[in-house]
């Protein structure tokens, strides 16, 4: 406030220096402070926003998006408004019209061959269709369209093909979602479910879940002694415990990955060590990588300090009298433990619990790396996805299904710890 | 549990003695993965595991020739410079504006601070794989894929979470009087700012700093999709390595990152003290 000199006016309410009544004097400050305040947060709130918010919201509209059917083929998708495609029978002549004269000029832009890999997504066939008839639709000049494009490829006879096109004509399309639980619509409208042994992204998303819950509950098998170890001795003793904690912490995410290798691999250390003590055989070497169990016990590596510090911090503002009172009063260790101390612990078990959780399920590396085809995350399907197959829709809307996900468990851990109190090391 | 009481049963002298070893069996497996790599990139052998010749210490096992390769080798080079360039940028572009959201953010007029906060957060908590997804689709569409500027971008919205946190966190205890003070002594809002608030904030904008850099430094999955060759770091390179010929030379690298972090959290370590030396002083 910059208006202290605070004198009466002749009205006799509150006036400041200049002549204004104090309140209008105050709320203007307080509104220039409001605004000063904002303006601090403004270039970090645009850059976010640009960087990262966008992208994730253009991720988003790419998992329904559809324009390319109706972009590469315009005069087909109007010429089919008017068929009706339960009526079991082929559209006319003036839809085949359209889509030779559509083919040619895909053909002449070589966008042939794109809209056939997006409805092949939806059935397969449609992109061989496509590639082949848009070289055999420039040799058709003439009519009829219809019996010269069904020469050129009977698929073209087949109601289902236009029919399929016709569905996925709009804009907009359900289809990427519904391929990421492994449905799809079929021509007449209703939805059907792959068979189960053929539902892959199903599988890969429980799959994602069981695992992110072991690694979870390994990290807090392991964590919870550390964390009572660390919060209950002398600050001395404590603070080098912390370091150790911190230090994988602190080392690169592919070090650590680098070195599970060394050591669980068929020839690594672990296994040359059990060879060597004579525990297993030199053909009995374990397999303890390249799969599920290797990215388990990287992963449970990699996340352990994140269970360790909520948990600390939290043990840490238990008082130590609590114990010695319930064992003074008669309680065994024990029951004074589990009675007394561990319901303390629980906002610190829930706290580390979720952020494990979180931090497990959108994993990428460590299961690319170690985890062979049977520890593969929902993630790696993902990068696939956008890297190899190039189904970009499909990617996203896997993206948007795992972020959903994420999103509860994040709004879960708000309720429980607050964003506010987030600590860092 | 600081020490066993003399009066403790045998069962629970068993159970003291039985949680020690516990707990030294989980540190055991917190560090042995970190220290196990040190001797093993000193093998003369292309092999992920110790030969025969080191385990009889014989010097004939041991070489440095993987360190040889990682410093001559102009794939690993061109990695190391990148690491640097793009993580320097991308913290000093979210530290400056990191650090000025969270002066803003911690002001009491502010506005909408939880929703604001929790927009600012979001890139630490949403999947890097869904961040690296969406901004490989968008940074494309602008034409900043596969560009340095577009992994700085990148990573520098990767990094401002740890920015605002460690600066809001600094700033819990401020005392605005502080500024009122400086005020009416007659100091002029700049020079209340690098005189009382810059002295204070510098622990939290120096570890907001570290914890950016090291996350653009240790970040693989956004540079993966947002990068191209030409952006190449020592994450990326070692993750290719690891994917497509694995070579000791992977673990001379590791060698020396575990000694960088461990300078990293040395810092870090005497900023803490530091700070709860600076706070001491003001609580008394």
């Amino acid at each position: 406030m910059t208006a202290t000199d605070i004198q009466n006016g002749p009205t006799g309410a509150i006036v400041t220096a200049d002549g204004q009544p104090l309140k209008v004097s105050l709320a203007r400050a307080l509104r220039r402070q409001r605004l000063f305040a904002l303006a601090l947060v403004a270039p970090l709130f645009i850059f976010v926003t640009i960087s990262f918010i966008i992208p994730i919201a253009d991720m988003l509209f790419r998992s329904v998006e559809n324009s390319i059917v109706e972009e590469i083929l315009p005069e087909t998708v109007k010429a089919l408004e008017s068929w009706d495609e339960n009526s079991g029978e082929l559209p006319d002549e003036a839809v085949f019209a359209a889509m030779v004269a559509d083919l040619k000029v895909a053909k002449a832009n070589r966008t042939n061959s794109k809209v056939g890999q997006r409805l092949n997504y939806e059935r397969s066939g449609m992109s061989s269709l496509f590639r082949g008839s848009g070289r055999k639709a420039v040799r058709i000049k003439e009519g009829p369209y219809k019996e010269k494009l069904i020469k050129a490829d009977k698929d073209w006879g087949k109601v289902v093909t236009w029919q399929v096109i016709k569905q996925f004509s709009p804009n907009l399309t359900p289809g990427y979602y519904l391929a990421s639980v492994d449905a799809m619509q079929t021509p007449d409208g209703s939805i059907q479910f792959e068979d189960s042994e053929k539902a892959i992204h199903t599988k890969l998303f429980v799959r994602t879940m069981i695992m992110s819950v072991a690694i979870t509950i390994t990290t807090l098998l392991l964590g919870f002694p550390i964390a009572y170890l660390i919060a209950t001795q002398p600050a001395k003793i404590s603070n080098l415990l912390i370091i150790l904690v911190l230090l994988p912490f602190w080392t690169s995410l592919l070090v650590r990955t680098t070195s599970w290798i060394a050591l669980l691999q068929q020839k690594g250390v672990i296994n040359d060590f059990l060879v060597l003590v004579g525990l297993i055989s030199e053909d009995g070497r374990l397999a303890m990588i390249h799969n599920a169990t290797g990215a388990v016990i990287a992963m449970t590596h990699i996340l352990l300090p994140f269970m360790v510090l909520p948990l600390y911090s939290v043990m840490k503002t238990i008082p130590p009298t609590y114990m010695r009172a319930a064992t003074s009063l008669g309680a065994h260790p024990w029951p004074a433990f589990w009675k007394v101390y561990f319901p303390n612990t629980v906002p610190g078990i829930g706290a580390g619990a979720i952020l494990v959780f979180i931090l497990a399920i959108g994993y990428y590396i460590t299961p690319e790396l170690v985890g062979g085809t049977s520890g593969t995350f929902i993630s790696n399907r993902i990068a696939f996805h956008i890297l190899n197959s190039l189904n970009w829709g499909l990617a996203a809307a896997l993206g948007a299904v795992l972020l959903a996900i994420v999103m509860v468990f994040y709004l879960l851990y708000d309720r429980i710890v607050g964003i506010d109190n987030m600590k860092l090391g | 549990m600081a020490a066993i009481p003399p009066y403790a049963s045998m069962p629970e002298r068993i159970w003291y003695y039985a949680f020690r070893v516990i707990c030294a069996a989980v540190f055991f497996f917190l560090i042995f993965p970190l220290m196990v790599i040190v001797p093993l990139s000193f093998n003369a052998e292309p092999f992920f595991t110790f030969t025969p010749e080191m385990l009889a210490f014989d010097p004939a096992g041991y070489s440095l020739k993987w360190y040889d390769d990682f410093f001559g080798n102009p794939n690993w080079q061109g990695a190391v410079s990148n690491s640097f360039v793009i993580a320097i940028f991308s913290t000093i572009l979210s530290t400056t504006i990191g650090t000025l959201a969270a002066l803003g953010l911690s002001r009491p007029s502010m506005p909408y601070r939880t929703l604001i906060m929790s927009i600012l957060i979001s890139p630490m908590i949403v999947p890097l794989i869904i961040s690296a997804a969406g901004m490989y689709f968008f940074y494309s569409r602008i034409g900043i894929q596969g560009t340095h500027l577009g992994v700085i971008l990148a990573h520098a919205a990767l990094g401002t979470p740890f920015v605002v946190i460690t600066v809001t966190a600094t700033l819990v205890g401020f005392d605005n009087n502080l500024i009122r003070a400086a005020n009416s002594l007659g100091a002029a809002p700049v020079r209340t700012f690098f005189k009382v608030i810059v002295p204070l904030i510098t622990p939290g904008v120096i570890s907001g700093a570290l914890f950016a850099f090291i996350t653009s430094f240790d970040e693989v999955v956004v540079v993966l999709f947002v990068g191209s060759v030409d952006q190449r770091t020592i994450p990326w390179q070692m993750f290719s390595g690891i994917r497509e010929n694995i070579s000791p030379t992977i673990l001379a690298v590791a060698t020396l990152l575990t000694l960088v972090s461990m300078l990293l959290l040395f810092s870090l370590e005497l900023l803490r003290r530091r700070t709860e030396r600076l706070r001491g002083i003001k609580n008394t």
